[in-house]
């Protein structure tokens, strides 16, 4: 097969790198989570700048404690000078405490609010986006993409700046000393600028595909965890193994790719830095030797310039890590630069939950997904008048499941609208129109958290009494059975409930919000006979002034509804009561016919 | 200093796990015994690591040896250059010192380049392998370790284990190694330098070397501490970004954003403040390091000041100390900062050696038996199980299924008919008694030919990354396209798989939500037709279809099924009335056991059913 796994749109795209100077620009946004650390920045530069200074006073202080009192015998002057030396001492530790313990608090401080931000955004992204998207690779952007920006700006970018300072100042002083030797040492940039401009071509989008691969490890970790019923019901565990081991190969591979092309500039970094002080070395000793130069200033000159040898070599480890930044900018600013789909128009309305009277009119509804051209539904007409209940039926794929997904806008139609009490949906707030139109899935999505916490997932402020009442509709009792009742963690995903209890949870979920409209996808398809009997008696009650939508399977569960609808090829065929329906439409007996379910020995 | 100590504020919304180990493997105890040994067994994993590489590795440390001594060598080219070449340019115009002088110039340059190049590309080239063989070994262990392991880890566990770790992994092997062996290096070169030039001097000086161990013990006890407990925040925190990530519809749809940012941000907190900790505590660690190079200076400048004014020794010794001090110090101090990189690895690398030591619960066999073409035959002798201590479902089943017989479990939630599915298909193994295929204890028979032959069938119908194809190939790994096919016209996944836009080719994007779940059911159903195997389960698993697919279903059931052993459990009693024998259990027990038409006349539980059930067809 294709143990080749197609990647997601998004991903092949992002495949070839953007252009540089937009790498450089999305590093720049970053300001805007800087911003509210501006003063403290300002205090950290400050103490940066100290820290400097406190180191560099004490060398020189050395050196005239030797040329002056050492050099005189001077025990009481030496007393003195070391004095002074062990203040600056002690205060430089200090100034370095503060500085890196300021440091290290702000970049983690940085980090987790754009993390924050970055998760924010994700939860209003449509669902469209969260499908096309393996959660490996948003992962990697949350995690580790913000911890490479975090890093720079904590380790790289202090050191770049504290070495272009330094570079400067050493440059100055030998331009001072002998600007004909300075030359050299300035002539020996260029080839450096040439390595680092090649570099920046090479290793940029090297760092990408390296990191866009390592989201795809995690995409497969992450998958072959939640699918580890099915891999060992099947026993594919060698066969996921392999694919593992591919995404890992590449993964290495692009590692390594990665580091050749770090191999190949740094080390002409090291050694061009090495041959320049070799040629000041050789050109000064000929002026020297023709007396055009004094010893102590070549002396002074070749001190200096190797005082400037680590700031050189270290400059390929910082724009390694400069473009590591870049890259995870560009990719975490790829997620922020995706708009929600989904989203309160300008103007959009307030409603109150009590003033809604719960008409939902469809009107010539039509959805298509954003990559496919044909048309699930083709120009649906329903209404569902307050307090009414509908059902939907339709064959396997007629769009049953994306009609329900339209109310609550998980999805926007493509083309229609649909009207909540004479309102276009797409002019009420989200926010709003969510807590009167609630949803349940046909698969009920639990968390790895307390049941209770679970049940009141629409309504935190649900309180015991809700919590009772909805149990008892959903007939989901064994929740109080559970080790520690509602407070029991219940596993991933509910795992280690049938799927006739997670269902149960789902709906107990969906009635606590006790919304004007409920939506309900399939809701008891996992319960059997009797149990389903006693669900349908106690949601009667609560579906009486509750307008809502049911899509059903089968003939049991129609008994919930007041009317039935037909989907049939994305439109609605037929509406009507179950008896006549069975009369009239030959493609509804097709669907909900009980007969298929009679007894054949 | 005990963080593990704090009470876990999330206990409120997490909820109560049944066993507080839930979130751990069972190495990663809190008591001082098993952090020793979770530390002994992280060395003994970096060991085997680096075992295969240990040619590479001696090779590595060679280059850096070389490297060292081209960086020692242009101060001395300095030195020399300036004492002999010029006098000699000066006093006689003799260049060929000067001259020689470059030549070594222009070797040590190269020589440098050529150490750095390999350096860089042999260091990624192992790094990178010792990676990937790590990588490989945890997904296959995560493969290995039992349902119910997973089940209390979750998948956002599995999965930090995968990245983040990985990654903290890697940030060591990739960064700064070398920097450690150079200040080794350094260190050592140093102090015999310092020994040889003035002992007594070198004695004063090195005063400070216990005050460094000290502060360097300190730190590594504290810091581990404070790593480890950042690992356990941040796999919190990918546990839950995966699953509200995940389960983003129903968030969405309960206008959960809200609430799942409060417990986000909580953990975000949690884990700033936790991560802040060691990188705060080696703040502490530089600032120290920084000082008592300080006092270094001041010692031996305050001591050998002394001894020169005593005429114990000379000024450009003092100065030539001095200098050492600084070269000593200097890369130490730079040093430190990578040891926020090598805590984080070393917490990794213990969590990871937890996962790998965690014991096998259903483990594969040491001498597997295989079978040749199986009748199918199962058998339960007294066969006990329970998931928790004081819950037992299952508390002594007899049981045999004769070879290509269908049977129906039937019975109300928590009767154990789940259970009995896992303990066929070997998602658990027995407390007591056996469970046979043929006559061979499942936990004899090879990883391979139990997979082959038994094949299970629930109603969770995940769907990996890809087409439809691929999902379906899955049962049968390099099937061609027209077996795939035809396995999908036998259950009926054919007609609505050829209406989508790209037919078998539709990628079915995350967790199959292109699809819906009657939809995803057919393409599992698919897979497991094309497995082929001799059992095969049905786990309430066409509970998601409708009327017209399960027609289809059951009519394809009934002739795949003729030949095979078959257990199905169901709640809808359509799917029952094709099995040649029910059984109905109550606590774990068979209250009833035969045919279907006879138990209805029988007048039973199961007669009971039938008729609550052929009501709810009216």
């Amino acid at each position: 097969m294709g143990s080749e796994r197609l990647k997601t749109p998004e991903l092949s795209e992002t495949d070839t790198p953007p252009p540089r100077r937009s790498a450089l620009s999305n590093l720049w946004r970053i300001k805007k989570y800087l911003y509210p650390y501006r003063f403290r920045l300002a205090f950290l530069w400050a103490m940066v700048l100290l820290n400097i200074i406190s180191g560099l006073a004490i060398p020189p202080l050395v050196g005239e404690a030797i040329d002056g009192p050492i050099a005189e015998g001077d025990l009481r002057r030496l007393g003195f000078f070391v004095a002074i030396i062990a203040v600056l001492g002690a205060s430089d530790a200090i100034l370095n405490l503060i500085r890196r313990y300021m440091q290290t608090s702000m970049a983690m401080s940085i980090e987790a609010d754009m993390r924050g931000a970055l998760y924010q955004h994700l939860q209003v992204l449509h669902t469209g986006f969260h499908d096309r998207w393996q959660t490996g690779q948003l992962l990697a952007r949350v995690t580790s993409d913000l911890g490479m920006i975090r890093r720079f700006f904590a380790g790289g970018l202090v050191f770049a700046i504290t070495s272009v300072g330094m570079t400067v100042i050493i440059l100055g002083q030998l331009l001072f000393i002998e600007w004909r030797l300075a030359l050299i040492v300035a002539a020996s940039a260029v080839p450096l600028f040439l390595i680092g401009r090649k570099f920046f071509q090479g290793y940029l989008p090297a760092a990408r595909s390296e990191q866009d691969q390592s989201g795809e490890v995690s995409s497969a970790a992450e998958e072959s965890a939640l699918g580890i019923r099915a891999i060992k019901a099947l026993g594919r565990g060698p066969l996921m193994a392999a694919r593992f081991e591919k995404e890992a190969a590449e993964l290495r591979e692009r590692g390594i790719n990665k580091s050749l092309i770090a191999s190949r500039s740094w080390s002409g970094y090291d050694a061009i830095a090495t041959a320049a002080i070799g040629a000041v070395l050789v050109f000064g000793s000929v002026m020297v030797a023709e007396g055009r130069m004094s010893v102590g200033d070549l002396t002074a000159f070749v001190m200096l310039q190797l005082a400037l040898l680590w700031p050189i070599e270290a400059s390929g480890w910082v724009m390694a890590h400069g473009n590591e930044a870049m890259t995870a900018a560009d990719r975490v600013y790829e997620v922020f630069d995706t708009e929600p789909a989904i989203k309160d128009r300008p103007g959009a309305r307030a409603i109150d939950r009590s003033e809604i009277r719960g008409e939902l009119v469809f009107e010539n509804v039509t959805f298509a997904y954003e990559d496919d051209s044909r048309e699930i539904l083709q120009g649906v007409d329903l209404r569902v008048k307050p307090g009414e209940t509908i059902a939907i039926a339709g064959k396997t794929g007629s769009g049953k499941s994306t009609l329900v997904s339209l109310p609550s806008r998980l999805n926007d139609p493509t083309g229609g609208r649909i009207l909540l009490d004479g309102t276009d949906i797409r002019d009420l707030r989200l926010a709003n129109l969510r807590s009167v139109v609630t949803t349940a899935f046909e698969e009920a999505t639990l968390f790895s958290m307390s049941v209770r916490e679970n049940l009141a997932l629409g309504r935190p402020d649900a309180d015991e009494r809700d919590l009772e009442e909805a149990v008892r509709v959903a007939q989901a009792e064994f929740v109080y059975d559970l080790p520690y009742g509602l407070d029991t963690r219940i596993g991933e995903q509910g795992l280690s409930l049938s799927g006739g209890q997670r269902q149960r949870l789902a709906l107990a979920r969906a009635v606590v919000v006790k919304p004007a409209v409920l939506v309900l996808d399939d809701p008891l398809s996992a319960l059997d006979v009797h149990t389903e009997e006693l669900v349908e008696r106690a949601l009667e009650q609560v579906l009486q002034d509750t307008t809502a939508l049911v899509v059903v399977h089968r003939p049991s569960t129609v008994a919930l509804a007041d009317r039935v609808a037909l989907l049939h090829e994305g439109r609605i065929a037929c509406v009507g009561k179950h008896s006549e329906l069975m009369e009239t439409s030959p493609e509804y007996v097709d669907v909900l016919s009980a007969e298929s379910e009679e007894v054949v020995a | 200093m005990t963080v593990t100590d704090k009470p876990d504020k999330h206990v409120s919304w997490r909820g109560r796990a049944e066993s507080a180990e839930a979130d751990r493997t069972s190495a990663e105890l809190d008591d001082e015994q098993s952090i020793k040994e979770l530390r002994s067994q992280s060395r003994k994993l970096l060991g085997s690591m680096m075992r295969p590489h240990k040619k590479a590795i001696a090779f590595l440390c060679g280059i850096l040896v070389v490297q060292n001594f081209t960086s020692m060598a242009t101060p001395l080219l300095v030195m020399f250059g300036i004492d002999n070449a010029i006098p000699a340019i000066s006093e006689r115009g003799d260049y060929s010192i000067l001259i020689a002088i470059a030549i070594t110039f222009a070797v040590v340059s190269i020589v440098k380049y050529i150490c750095v190049r390999l350096y860089i590309a042999q260091s990624a080239k192992v790094s990178a392998a010792m990676l990937f063989a790590l990588r490989n070994r945890v997904f296959k262990k995560f493969q290995r370790l039992s349902v119910s392991f997973h089940e209390r880890f979750t998948s956002g566990r599995v999965t930090a284990r995968q990245s983040s770790d990985m990654e903290a992994i890697r940030e060591m092997t990739e960064n700064g190694v070398d920097d450690l062996v150079l200040a080794g290096l350094n260190v050592v070169t140093i102090t015999i330098v310092m020994l040889v030039i003035d002992a007594r001097l070198a004695a004063v000086s090195l005063l400070t070397f216990p005050l460094m161990l000290l502060l360097g013990r300190w730190f590594s006890k504290v810091s581990a501490l404070a790593y480890r407990r950042a690992r356990e925040t941040v796999a919190l925190l990918i546990v839950y970004f995966v699953e509200s990530m995940g389960g983003v519809r129903a968030v969405q749809a309960y206008r959960r954003e809200e609430r799942d940012r409060e417990l986000f941000a909580g953990l975000n907190t949690d884990n700033k403040f936790a991560q802040a900790k060691g990188h705060q505590q080696n703040a502490f660690m530089s600032g120290g390091m920084r000082g008592i190079g300080h006092l270094a200076t001041v010692v031996v400048l305050l001591f050998g000041g002394w001894q020169v004014m005593q005429g114990n020794t000379e000024v450009g010794v003092l100065a030539a100390f001095l200098l050492y001090m600084k070269r000593f110090f200097d890369p130490l101090n730079e040093l430190v900062q990578f040891y926020n990189t090598l805590q984080s690895a070393t917490s990794a690398l213990e969590k990871i050696s937890g996962v790998l030591d965690e014991r096998v619960e259903v483990a594969e066999p040491e001498e597997p038996r295989s079978i040749e073409r199986p009748q199918g035959e199962l058998r339960f002798d007294n066969v006990r199980f329970q998931y928790r201590e004081d819950h037992v479902v299952l508390p002594g089943l007899d049981l045999r299924i004769p070879g290509g017989q269908t049977m129906a479990l039937v019975g109300a939630t928590g009767a154990g008919k789940t259970t009995i599915a896992k303990l066929v298909s070997r998602f658990y193994d027995p407390k007591a008694g056996t469970v046979r295929l043929d006559g061979v204890d499942l936990r004899e028979l090879s990883e391979h030919d139990l997979r082959a032959n038994i094949v299970m069938i629930t109603q969770e119908n995940f769907l990996f990354n890809g087409t439809i194809a691929e999902n379906i190939e899955l049962g049968k790994p390099g099937a061609s396209h027209e077996r795939i096919m035809e396995a999908a016209k036998v259950v009926g996944a054919h007609e609505f798989i050829e209406s989508l836009p790209e037919g078998y080719d539709t990628h079915v994007r995350k967790r199959g939500g292109r699809l819906s779940a009657g939809q995803r059911q057919l393409v599992v159903f698919a897979r497991a037709f094309l497995a082929d195997p001799r059992v095969l389960i049905l786990d309430e698993a066409t509970s998601s279809l409708d009327i017209p697919s399960e027609r289809l279903v059951q009519r394809a059931l009934r002739t795949i099924l003729a030949d095979r052993t078959a257990i199905i459990i169901a709640h809808r009693l359509s799917t029952v009335e094709i099995a040649d024998r029910v059984l109905v259990l109550e606590h774990g027990r068979i209250i009833e056991d035969g045919h279907p038409n006879d138990l209805i006349d029988h007048g039973g539980e199961y007669a009971t059913l039938h008729r609550q059930w052929e009501d709810s067809l009216v």
